[in-house]
């Protein structure tokens, strides 16, 4: 969309010196000055630069902590603690790192429900959401190596479960999984390695980030209506218009982090990770960190053999084949209408797969026994209803309501209802529900 | 040869393979390396056997040892839990087979191949879940062997796997009775 009609002119000498050598300030101009946006973005879509915020602050104290941390088994739980104790504000940036990678989560769910409620993933934007799904992978496994390095009972435990994964593969299971581990259990060469890598994926989802927004900068942002752009009067300049919801919506999102960080920065941890690493006593109950309670669910929900694969296999290919699912979703939806606004029986599906995916995240926090593992079974075959069965039937027999003819109609539509108010704010009921 | 009669495969040809082969052999062997230093190393490999005292042992006692980075359980089982687990039907087993390093690894899931001869009230396994790798707990469970509480495996009193993700009986590991009151695992 910003190219091919660039309407950056230099002002200055060197503005027009460097432009005609590297036009970096033309590519900033165009891309988060003057590119257009849909007039009705509600603030469901300021999601995307609440993330880009949190990543760059993961970085930053991440960088900073790992000048206090030693990445050595008999030395880093001792070494967090020197943190939390005698590093000056240790304890903040601490917690900030930890709880900054949980409302990392929080954002990027938000993101990703957003994305399904309003379509967004549909053509031409497809590969604009594999680009984010593979942001998500990536934030998931270094969320998870992260979790490893305080060297913990919760860290040491889930990081045996986590790695037991790959033993399920049949044949190189156990070669891969030694591979991961370098020995036969967790242990320093892990801790090691695991150190490595989480310092060097957050660059990696930094550069697929890049990629995210360039392919979205080609293919436009979608809105609230899922009706495409048609004429200038359905946008407005990104400055001032979309910068100063977004830093709005920043604001408000880095409050509540601010009140977990100094009020409750343990709350979304475990109790567990404050006990040093033992490998020969399991916890009682090990659960992983709370943004992958969903998924462990399901892992656990497979206690049967199914033909020739069995449970172990079997909750391994259902964990994964959950997350695969997003992946597929641009063509398991074979509804021709993007928004949810406008597809009534979509609408009550998304909102029963919210509280689904809810649910999940509760029976993962669970004790796996008794009924929570036919309540996992029930939620698990439902989350696999909802893309396999919903997306693609629905899109066949539900009839859509009325479509308005642009984003401007819509728009105008919603205020002469509404007694007037802001244009953007028109239609941004939805996100007041989540 | 005159620039006119160029023939297929003609030079050209034979540096592009050539380059490419090159090219394809020298990824591999520099890649090579940075896999094989993942593997475990020579200090890990160096797997020294574990000898453990077990005269302590009353019926109904058990201890850990760690091996390999592992616990390794030592049951010296009682009556009861030794006729629990030969009243088994074969047949319900979830994995039927003895998972005994010191047996044929097609021996059936008996009480006594999970066991030495002659030393049939002896469990020596290691104490590791073989769903996910956790610690199941000794004597829980609805059949008074093992439990993991990560994910809900049940094993029985000679370690088989009796329900829950798990899909084999916890591996008895390579051990022996060097005297009556002594084991060697390894």
């Amino acid at each position: 969309m910003s190219e091919g009609h660039s309407t950056y002119t230099p002002k200055t000498g060197i503005g027009r010196w460097f432009d005609a050598r590297m036009p970096l300030p033309r590519l900033v101009y165009d891309s988060f000055v003057a590119y257009p946006v849909p007039r009705n973005l509600n603030y469901a879509w300021t999601f995307g630069g609440i993330l880009a915020l949190m990543l760059a602050a993961q970085m930053l104290t991440g960088i900073v902590l790992a000048m206090h941390y030693a990445a050595d088994s008999t030395l880093a739980f001792d070494s967090v603690e020197k943190i939390m104790r005698d590093v000056n504000s240790g304890w903040l940036l601490r917690y900030m790192h930890s709880n900054g990678a949980s409302f990392f989560f929080v954002a990027v769910y938000i993101h990703i429900f957003r994305g399904l409620y309003y379509g967004s993933y549909k053509a031409p934007r497809e590969l604009l959401w594999i680009l984010g799904c593979i942001i998500y992978l990536l934030m998931m496994a270094t969320g998870f190596m992260g979790y490893v390095l305080p060297w913990g009972q919760m860290s040491f435990w889930g990081a045996t479960v986590i790695t037991g994964f790959f033993s399920a593969i049949p044949l190189v299971g156990d070669w891969i999984q030694q591979l991961l581990l370098g020995g036969y259990a967790v242990d320093n060469p892990t801790l090691n390695r695991f150190f490595s890598l989480h310092y060097l994926l957050p660059f990696m989802i930094a550069g697929v980030v890049v990629l995210h927004i360039w392919a979205l900068h080609v293919v436009g942002q979608s809105n609230p209506t899922g009706i495409e752009v048609k004429s200038k009067t359905d946008t407005v300049a990104f400055t001032p218009y979309a910068t100063i919801k977004d830093a709005f919506g920043m604001l408000v999102f880095l409050f509540i982090f601010a009140y977990f960080v100094f009020y409750l920065p343990n709350f979304l941890g475990h109790p567990d990770n404050y006990v040093v690493a033992d490998p020969l006593k399991t916890p009682a109950h090990i659960v992983p960190e709370w943004y992958f309670l969903p998924f462990y669910a399901i892992l656990r929900a497979i206690t049967f053999n199914i033909g020739p694969i069995n449970s172990k296999l079997g909750g391994v290919l259902a964990m994964f084949g959950s997350i695969a699912m997003l992946f597929l979703v641009p063509w398991l939806d074979t509804s021709k209408v993007r928004s949810a606004v406008y597809r009534p029986w979509y609408k009550l599906f998304f909102w029963l797969f919210v509280i689904d995916a809810v649910l999940l995240g509760w029976l993962g926090s669970q004790p796996a026994e008794g009924s929570y593992v036919f309540m996992a079974q029930m939620a698990t075959l439902f989350y696999f209803a909802f893309f396999l069965v919903v997306l693609p039937v629905l899109g066949l027999v539900e009839t859509p309501r009325r479509l308005p003819n642009s984003i401007t109609e819509a728009v105008l539509e919603k205020n002469k209802g509404g007694g007037g108010g802001h244009p953007a704010r028109a239609t941004a009921a939805p996100e007041t529900k989540g | 040869m005159s620039a006119t009669d160029i023939q297929d495969p003609n030079r050209r040809d034979f540096l592009y393979v050539a380059t490419g082969m090159a090219a394809v052999v020298g990824a591999g062997a520099v890649a090579w390396p940075f896999i094989d230093q993942m593997r475990p190393d020579a200090s890990t490999l160096a797997l020294a056997s574990v000898e453990v005292d077990v005269s302590s042992l009353t019926p109904g006692m058990s201890l850990v040892v760690k091996w390999r980075g592992k616990p390794v359980v030592v049951r010296n089982r009682t009556e009861q839990e030794m006729k629990d687990g030969e009243a088994v039907n074969l047949a319900q087993l979830k994995d039927p087979l003895a998972r005994n390093a010191n047996l044929p690894a097609d021996a059936p899931a008996t009480d006594a191949n999970r066991t030495m001869p002659g030393k049939e009230a002896w469990i020596v396994m290691v104490q590791v879940c073989t769903h996910l790798g956790c610690i199941p707990l000794g004597q829980e469970g609805e059949f008074g062997g093992w439990f993991c509480p990560c994910h809900g495996s049940v094993y029985d009193t000679a370690g088989r796997v009796r329900g829950g993700p798990a899909p084999e009986n916890m591996t008895v590991p390579v051990f022996q009775f060097i005297s009556d009151t002594k084991i060697r695992i390894g």
